[in-house]
């Protein structure tokens, strides 16, 4: 090992990469082996989320932990904060040789030592703490150029181009388009569930952790839905990911594990376009892992980093379930009519909370649409806890209507006009209750708050598999060809924007707001960050 | 007439929501009262035109229908049979009216399968471009049969589920729709779906352009929201495959949806375009007051 002790500020004393150092067998292990393969992930309302064989999880962590040449030294561009979740690769030329890590390494020492001689100097003019590493400071206004996210600019070649050449240096497979898209919706990717990601792909894969192609699959074979689920499931994954991380020699834990997840997260947008939950967990987490004080030793570096995630998934998630349930449960009444959407994790809870607690007897309206058709979930759900269920299709809301009282409704993402970003249907719902004057409710956790604005469904959404809508009735499926016919094309939307003057009330786990009260919440969040 | 009366009578009591068969008995029993008064040697006026006046003054025109004509048998007959020409004709006559209302480069939004639309559709697509979203009717799914139909003609077509109606609404130019039954106030009763499909296009502004032929005009106001309500199996909606929960839930299955006038911007039927607001006059046109209650 070269004598650059000097330079690692604290970080871990080189060992050989053995991971958990468990003996792990070979590619094709036996199955007595302590493969310690991902844990069944659990959604939150206990249904299991095991969607591979555990075979992805027999594969050497060691392969897969000590891959210091390949990772794109790109990441660690070390003056550069962090940028956003998916962040498009920063076209730096890939590490070759020992060298060049070496001169990286004695770099970074400079620069930290003249960072060092800043904070003397600004603690000595007493000016207002900064954090340890400048970031950029909240109070400023937001500055900086903002960046389009890949997912919306399928049209442009050259973002293609760019994407195309970010996904080959990080050895993530690219995925095809499917299918003649809707001419509105040309700017987005639209994929078929038959063709998953991982068959352009070598498993077991050396780049990216066998957990994480597992959860890739499930986000894009629609095993896991619902984005709750989502992010947990991503957060736990991530976690298993830290816990089979070691860093490599001349390496900083914290920039070194930021530039191994990066792979990993364009791998599973892949899969599946990220959801605003799952974008905020991930900048949560970044931030977290680059804040890391230097001074802590390897494993307790990865200990604490477990140990936010899961403060993130206790108070974040599950707390504020159980706060929203509360302050819901305040809105239903005796002898309520209560009419539902699809599946949502939040309202079914909420609803089983209320009627566990004794004294209010209500029923409930599922309503559902199709091609998902997640309100069968609903109902199994609320069914099996004894409440009075009807259920119709979304065609029906007309007739069913006159008799609800409330209209309660999730959300995927709230965005910061006031807009409510939901699945498909839901802006339907929401404006035909207005027509028949009943009040519409949305609960939504705070942490799926965006900055994002949008006033229609068009510029940012999601297109899901097209096939999905053929149907079999009497027989034959009537849309069966149409991807030979060249006029017909089938659109199947997966999210919608409502506008704010639809929604009368939005509970979070911060108390009940209007809708247009979510700038003042994210604003009051970054101040707290 | 009572002969008529009664078989008409039996006919609707068996299927209360195909209204055309109640209608098309009314226009006969119009066609008789006319045919007898023509031989009867009144003028036509007199007997057409309902005026305020009129009713005062009169006190009531008594038609004892008694005075037996040997010519009327005849006469009804020939009338029935112009009635009939006139109806094969109604798809072709509201057809011919579609380029005065698609312009070039428009997106046209659509539900379920009507083959007026559809008719109306094709003929535009003759001489003009435009798109056509069709909201697939869950769950008969009858909109994908319509987009088949569509794009065969090389319509640029798309199918979307209507959960997504309101999702797309703002790209639309214009909603053309069929239905079932035109109420006397103005009102539809369409398939289930309309209404929200009516309420986005309100919301938006977007004209609503019902493609109706007159004989779906029915002498009825609605009573209640609820009388014109015809349910099939619930089947369609949750299959018996998902039965160890059947048992303790209610599903609902209506296939037909009340549109209140407000909502509409225009009717086209055979005789021209009309506005909600005069349907009311046509039906004196097509009917007599006596017969609205069969």
């Amino acid at each position: 090992q070269p004598s650059q002790a000097g330079a690692h500020t604290g970080t871990s004393p080189p060992k050989p990469a053995h991971g958990l150092g468990a003996a792990v067998g070979g590619p094709g292990g036996t199955s007595a082996a302590p493969c310690e393969g991902p844990e069944p992930l659990e959604g939150p309302e206990g249904s299991p989320c095991r969607g591979l064989p555990l075979a992805l999880g027999c594969i050497s962590r060691r392969d897969w932990a000590q891959t210091p040449h390949s990772s794109p030294a790109a990441a660690a561009q070390p003056t550069s904060p962090p940028a956003s979740a998916d962040g498009p690769g920063d076209g730096e030329k890939p590490a070759a040789g020992k060298s060049k890590a070496e001169l990286r390494a004695e770099r970074r020492a400079k620069q930290e030592a003249e960072r060092a001689q800043k904070q003397a100097r600004k603690a000595e003019l007493s000016q207002a703490a900064t954090t340890a590493k400048p970031r950029q400071s909240p109070t400023e206004p937001q500055s900086m150029v903002k960046r389009l996210p890949e997912h919306v600019q399928v049209d442009d070649p050259a973002a293609q181009r760019k994407l195309a050449k970010k996904l080959e240096r990080q050895q993530v497979p690219l995925r095809q388009d499917y299918g003649t898209k809707v001419n509105l919706f040309s700017h987005l990717h639209q994929y078929s569930r038959k063709k998953p990601l991982t068959q352009q792909m070598s498993i077991p894969s050396t780049v990216i952790h066998p957990a994480v192609v597992r959860l890739g699959l499930q986000y894009s074979q629609g095993i896991i839905n619902g984005s709750n689920a989502r992010c947990i499931a991503l957060l736990e994954v991530f976690k298993q990911l830290i816990r089979d991380y070691s860093t490599p020699p001349n390496e900083e834990l914290s920039r070194d594990l930021v530039a191994k997840l990066k792979p990993h997260i364009s791998f599973l947008n892949q899969c599946r376009p990220l959801s605003a939950s799952m974008g905020n967990a991930i900048k949560f987490l970044k931030k977290e892992i680059s804040c890391l004080p230097d001074t802590l030793r390897e494993d307790e570096a990865k200990e604490k980093l477990q140990d936010v995630i899961d403060k993130y998934l206790r108070e974040k998630i599950v707390l504020a379930a159980e706060a929203i349930s509360r302050s819901a449960f305040e809105k239903i009444n005796d002898h309520d009519v209560i009419l539902v959407y699809g599946c949502s994790s939040l309202v079914n809870r909420t609803l089983c909370d209320a009627h566990a607690k004794q004294g209010r007897a209500f029923r409930v309206i599922v309503v559902d649409s199709r091609p998902r058709l997640e309100g069968r979930q609903t109902l199994r759900r609320l069914v099996r806890r004894g409440i009075h269920c009807t259920y119709v299709m979304i065609n029906a809301i007309s007739y069913v209507l006159p008799e609800v009282s409330k209209v309660l409704l999730g959300a995927h993402a709230l965005l910061a006009n006031g807009s409510v970003m939901s699945r498909v249907g839901t802006s339907q719902i929401a404006l035909v209750s207005k027509a028949h004057n009943v009040p519409v409710l949305v609960c939504c956790e705070t942490y799926k708050f965006c900055e994002r604005v949008q006033t229609d469904s068009f510029v940012s959404n999601e297109l899901d598999d097209p096939d999905d809508l053929i149907v079999l009735r009497k027989g034959q499926a009537q849309l069966g060809g149409w991807a030979e016919n060249k006029s017909l094309r089938l659109l199947n939307l997966v999210y919608d924007v409502t506008p704010p003057d639809l929604v009368d009330l939005v509970i979070t786990d911060l108390g009940m707001i209007p809708c247009t009260s979510v700038p003042v919440v994210l604003r009051v969040k970054n101040v707290d960050q | 007439m009572d002969l008529i009366r009664t078989e008409g009578q039996r006919m609707t009591a068996a299927q209360p929501s195909e209204t055309t068969v109640g209608n098309m008995v009314r226009r006969v029993l119009k066609v008789i009262r006319e045919e007898y008064g023509r031989l009867h040697g009144r003028s036509e006026e007199s007997d057409q035109q309902e005026s305020l006046h009129k009713l005062l003054t009169s006190g009531g025109l008594s038609e004892d229908f008694r005075t037996p004509y040997p010519s009327l048998r005849a006469n009804v007959i020939e009338a029935i049979n112009e009635m009939l020409i006139e109806l094969e004709g109604t798809t072709d006559n509201i057809a011919m009216q579609a380029l005065e209302h698609i312009h070039s480069n428009e997106v046209i939004m659509t539900i379920g399968y009507s083959r007026t639309v559809e008719a109306f559709l094709k003929e535009a697509a003759r001489k003009r471009k435009f798109q056509v979203i069709v909201a697939e009717c869950a769950p008969f799914c009858q909109g994908h049969e319509m987009a088949v139909q569509l794009s065969k003609e090389g319509i640029e077509t798309t199918v979307m589920s209507d959960a997504a109606i309101f999702a797309v609404m703002s790209r639309v130019n214009k909603v053309i729709i069929g239905t079932k039954t035109i109420l006397a106030n103005g009102a539809l009763i369409a398939v289930s779906g309309t209404h929200t499909l009516a309420l986005a296009a309100k919301h938006h502004s977007t004209p609503l352009i019902v493609c109706a032929p007159m004989f779906k005009l029915s002498p009825q106001f609605p009573n209640e929201e609820d009388s014109f309500h015809k349910f099939v199996s619930p089947q369609e909606v949750l299959p018996f495959t998902e039965g160890e929960i059947l048992a303790k839930i209610n599903v609902h299955c209506p296939v037909f949806d009340y549109v209140p006038p407000e909502l509409i911007t225009l009717f086209i039927s055979n005789i021209g375009g009309n506005a909600p607001s005069y349907i009311y006059r046509l039906m004196s046109e097509l009917y007599h007051p006596d017969d609205y209650e069969l």
